[in-house]
């Protein structure tokens, strides 16, 4: 995944970063923080200052005593288990690295369901409480018309969409509360692949799509 | 970086008496009882021993980063939820980091963490509570009211000359 910095228009709130720092969001939410993070160097740096807050407030913390020995017991659990490789890099393809491990790939790997209207979407693992889906949103379509009771991010990976808001580009992240009734449509030039992460169920305003809802987990 | 560069286990222990009470009594306030705390404590300064190759002082004094894996442990041990992470970007094994730019992010960490002590105290105990634990991100406020705007700008920087260079 190429970072995109220069281009992206659209970034993370104050809160959604402080929350990711502190380790208190939804997997689902982590893993679209994460995503973006790999896509925009900006707020990478803000997440950084970010963290940098969490460890001077461990720095000041009141200490806990250790039991004897724990350093030698530390010293020898790393030594007797071989060095973390666990680099992730970036990689090629659509989607970021941190998105790559749970879809096991890039796009190709990706288990599309059809949702209506052209529209697809991809389920991915993540514990209960919130949900992340990959979406793909043929060129030119348009997402059913939903409201929300939580939060909703959504992350354009490909192609871009336009709700009545503005404008969402490659790498642009949209914070949705539940004010915001959007109707996302892609634009004409590409396909527009998203991952999108709700803490609560989206409300749909047709009919239709909301017989359907309990069966497509929308 | 006597770890990360020698396998100093002399650097090791002394980091181990700064920051494992301290990781520990984090830990604790998060909501671990004491022996899970002291396990995870013991973990954490373990990944550092493993992990000393990958930090990069040009965007993380060594707090920030203990820190990090602290959370990511705490995370893995109640939660038991993966803690997705962004791809990594590292220096080339031939490449470090300037010094310079390494002593300034130490000071703007120091004066980032100057300005937090000297916080209002209602202010300083909703940070905590949202580090802690203790706030959903729809809880967190907006408005942090904490002056982040330097180090970032620092970080900014590192990440710029780290791209540079891997070009």
């Amino acid at each position: 995944m190429k970072h995109m910095t220069h281009t992206i228009k659209h970034h993370l709130t104050d809160a959604l970063l402080m929350a990711y720092s502190a380790g208190s969001l939804p997997e689902a939410f982590n893993l679209t923080v994460a995503a973006h993070l790999s896509m925009c160097d900006e707020c990478r740096a803000r997440a950084g200052a970010f963290d940098t807050v969490g460890g001077a407030l461990m720095e000041e913390t009141t200490e806990a005593e250790m039991s004897k020995g724990s350093m030698a017991a530390a010293l020898a659990r790393a030594k007797a288990t071989p060095a973390e490789p666990r680099v992730q890099p970036a990689r090629d393809g659509v989607l970021p690295a941190p998105i790559q491990a749970y879809v096991g790939g890039d796009l190709d790997a990706v288990t599309w369901r059809p949702v209506g209207m052209g529209v697809k979407q991809a389920i991915l693992p993540t514990e209960r409480g919130a949900t992340a889906r990959l979406l793909y949103i043929p060129a030119g379509a348009a997402v059913p018309d939903h409201g929300h009771r939580g939060t909703e991010l959504t992350l354009v990976l490909q192609g871009a969409f336009t709700d009545a808001t503005d404008h969402f580009g490659a790498g642009d992240i949209e914070v949705a509360n539940e004010e915001l009734d959007h109707t996302p449509v892609a634009d004409i030039g590409a396909d527009c692949i998203c991952l999108a992460a709700t803490d609560a169920p989206l409300r749909f305003r047709g009919l239709m799509p909301r017989l359907a809802q309990p069966f497509l987990r929308i | 970086m006597r770890i990360r560069d020698r396998k100093d286990e002399a650097a090791f222990a002394e980091l181990f008496d700064h920051f494992a009470p301290r990781i520990k009594a984090f830990l604790m306030r998060s909501g671990g009882d004491a022996t899970i705390a002291e396990e995870c404590a013991q973990d954490v300064m373990a990944t550092l021993w493993q992990k000393a190759h990958l930090f990069d002082p040009s965007r993380a004094s060594a707090a920030t980063w203990i820190f990090t894996i602290a959370r990511n442990r705490r995370i893995d041990a109640l939660r038991k939820a993966r803690r997705p992470e962004p791809e990594d970007i590292l220096w080339g094994p031939d490449q470090e980091p300037d010094q310079a730019d390494v002593l300034a992010l130490q000071e703007e960490t120091d004066q980032l963490a100057g300005a937090i002590a000297n916080l209002p105290e209602k202010q300083k105990a909703l940070i905590e509570a949202a580090y802690f634990g203790d706030l959903s991100h729809s809880e967190i406020a907006e408005k942090t009211g904490l002056p982040l705007g330097t180090i970032k700008s620092r970080i900014r920087l590192a990440l710029e000359r780290l791209r540079h260079a891997m070009n």
